[in-house]
């Protein structure tokens, strides 16, 4: 009797382990669906810019969508890149990107230093102060920055591009942090030895926070990509035009008959370095993002 | 100790360090604090009359008249909507992306990286493509009498499953639509950054706790609700905030979909939204209505964040 039983309860564990199993699969399978039905949600819009912008015009407005062009146009690349003036825009988001990080990583440098490394009265509160504009929204900066830039004559410049954002309180702190990790008794040898702290901030300091200098630079050039309110209310003469507002500027229409495989060609473009730097750099774009939280 | 000893012979070092940075933020940031609370309580102030040797009333007529402004109520309305329905809805999402990603083995660097694309992209360009993806090709102004030659590929597939078409962002389309369109970019826009956070946050879970709890046979649902989100509150009450904040500062994806009309092309600026309203009275040069409207969008922020802090102090486990 005692064995029927025990042999009763081994089945039904059996059928009970096998059910279990049965439905792990079955969950695991639908976590893959939804995954994957997600993910062609989120990559739906980059196939269509692509796609699209390979179309004739006349192919675009069938009323039967196709989902792979009949006839290949990558006239529409050079057609987009002509009407949007893009070298132009490239080149100028390029210079106004390079000569923003540069400087700013100078600037955001050598103040991590000050906060992390040397003493003097009053850190804290300043520090702490910093921290508190990081608060405020851009917006109530720029109503009178962009008074200031007009009195100090620095409409359609470069200028006005690069220097009003050179300064970045968060990176100042991630920088700091960063620094705050380096141990203190490598300092304390470095000065034993005589060494002066402008040295011992470039041959130690700026070696070993390099992850962060990039992550610092690539938010940096992505942010001159992407700035759009700025240039277009300071710099939106065809002269110093960024790669945003040249591209809303020059596609101004989003409804109604547009011709759209020109219009995705000139977005593709636009999208296309970005995509390079996710592709080579995304190690540090994701850690530099998660530390952040800030677009660009 | 030894630190400061070694300082102090040059107590000046730290500010020729400091000096760069502390003159452009006295220049860009300090003053212009200054300068909004000033001309925000100067009334109807005006940086062209001001120039021109015009006085103005100290007093709060700055707020008082925003506040009454039709619209700029219209855009605290678009963009407080904005905000709670983007909000909930990417967090949501997010959160059971990041819960399934973090289940499986099998793709999930490749599906990780894939939802992290939409991150790196300029929300003016693909503006343009969501906008191509729901524009009805045709119909130009809203005749009846007029061909619609093609609907959009959103309008394609909705009318594959048997559904009508809807006029979303074009011509005499209807606010509904309109915010429809933009929640569903935004959202599209705002996942990367919340599943990657949430992600990161569920790889540092330790997995005692699961271990534990599947020893228990405890049910999937229990597990999540129970284990999962409570460890993951301090991640979850993160994204939200700077979500909300994000949300309230909504500006550049309306200007991608809509362009700079800010709305459907019978009804300019109806989906202008707080951000909006300060550079167009900006560029009207009214500036201490602009400046009023900054200190309420600050105000709103701050309230929103300082509610959220209070609320996450009580619920989230640190």
């Amino acid at each position: 009797m005692a064995a029927a039983d025990a042999v009763m309860h081994e089945r039904n564990m059996q059928k009970e382990t096998s059910r279990t199993l049965f439905m792990a699969k079955a969950v695991k399978v639908l976590v893959y669906v939804f995954l994957i039905f997600m993910g062609v949600i989120v990559l739906f819009p980059f196939y269509w810019m692509i796609v699209s912008s390979l179309k004739t015009l006349t192919e675009y407005r069938m009323s039967v969508p196709t989902f792979f062009p009949r006839r290949v146009m990558f006239s529409n690349y050079a057609d987009a890149f002509r009407t949007a003036n893009l070298g132009r825009l490239f080149l100028n988001t390029l210079y106004v990107g390079l000569i923003s990080t540069i400087l700013s990583l100078v600037i955001t440098i050598l103040s991590a230093f000050a906060f992390a490394r040397l003493e003097f009265k009053g850190k804290n509160i300043l520090f702490a102060g910093l921290l508190a504009t990081m608060m405020i929204p851009g917006e109530l900066f720029t109503i009178t920055n962009y008074q200031t830039v007009t009195n100090l004559g620095w409409i359609n410049t470069y200028t006005v591009l690069i220097v009003p954002f050179l300064v970045s309180v968060f990176y100042i702190y991630l920088l700091r942090q960063n620094f705050l990790q380096i141990p203190n008794e490598l300092y304390l040898a470095a000065k034993v030895d005589g060494t002066s702290d402008f040295k011992y901030l470039c041959k130690v300091m700026i070696p070993l926070s390099l992850p962060t200098l990039i992550s610092i630079t690539i938010l940096k050039m992505m942010g001159a990509w992407n700035s759009y309110i700025w240039p277009r209310l300071v710099a939106n003469d065809p002269a110093h035009r960024m790669v945003t507002n040249g591209l809303r500027n020059a596609f101004k229409d989003t409804t109604g008959d547009v011709n759209y495989p020109v219009q995705m060609a000139a977005v593709a473009l636009v999208s296309a370095p970005l995509f390079m730097v996710f592709i080579f750099l995304r190690k540090y774009i994701m850690k530099g993002v998660s530390r952040s939280g800030i677009k660009g | 100790m030894a630190n400061s000893m070694v300082e102090s012979r040059n107590p000046w070092k730290a500010w020729i360090y400091l000096s760069p940075a502390l003159v452009l933020l006295l220049v860009f940031t300090v003053w212009p604090i200054i300068n909004t609370v000033r001309m925000a309580l100067l009334e109807n102030y005006s940086g062209l009359k001001a120039v021109g040797g015009m006085t103005f009333k100290f007093g709060i007529g700055n707020f008082t008249k925003v506040l009454k402004y039709k619209k700029f109520l219209q855009c605290m309305k678009n963009t407080v909507i904005i905000c709670f329905l983007t909000v909930p809805i990417s967090t949501m999402l997010a959160l059971l992306i990041a819960v399934a990603l973090n289940s499986i083995k099998w793709l999930q660097k490749f599906l990780q990286t894939i939802f992290f694309l939409p991150y790196v992209t300029n929300s003016i360009a693909i503006g343009m493509v969501f906008a191509a993806m729901f524009n009805i090709v045709g119909s130009f102004y809203g005749t009846e009498n007029e061909l619609i030659v093609t609907a959009g590929i959103i309008n394609n597939v909705i009318e594959f499953f048997g559904g009508k078409a809807v006029n979303w962002i074009n011509y005499g389309s209807t606010y509904t639509a309109n915010i429809t369109v933009m929640v569903i970019y935004i959202v599209w826009n705002a996942l990367p950054f919340k599943i990657l956070i949430l992600l990161g946050g569920l790889q540092s879970v330790n997995k005692q706790y699961y271990d534990a709890a599947k020893v228990d046979g405890t049910s999937r649902r229990r597990i999540f609700r129970r284990i999962t989100v409570p460890l993951l509150s301090p991640m979850i009450a993160y994204v939200v905030i700077t979500g909300f904040i994000g949300g309230f500062k909504e500006y550049t994806s309306i200007v991608g979909i809509f362009g700079e009309s800010m709305g459907p092309a019978d009804d300019a600026g109806r989906l202008n939204t707080m951000v909006g309203f300060i550079y167009d009275s900006l560029s009207t040069n009214n500036q201490g209505r602009a400046s009023a409207a900054a200190l309420i969008l600050f105000g709103l922020i701050l309230v929103v964040t300082l509610a959220q802090l209070y609320v996450s102090k009580k619920r989230v486990h640190y």
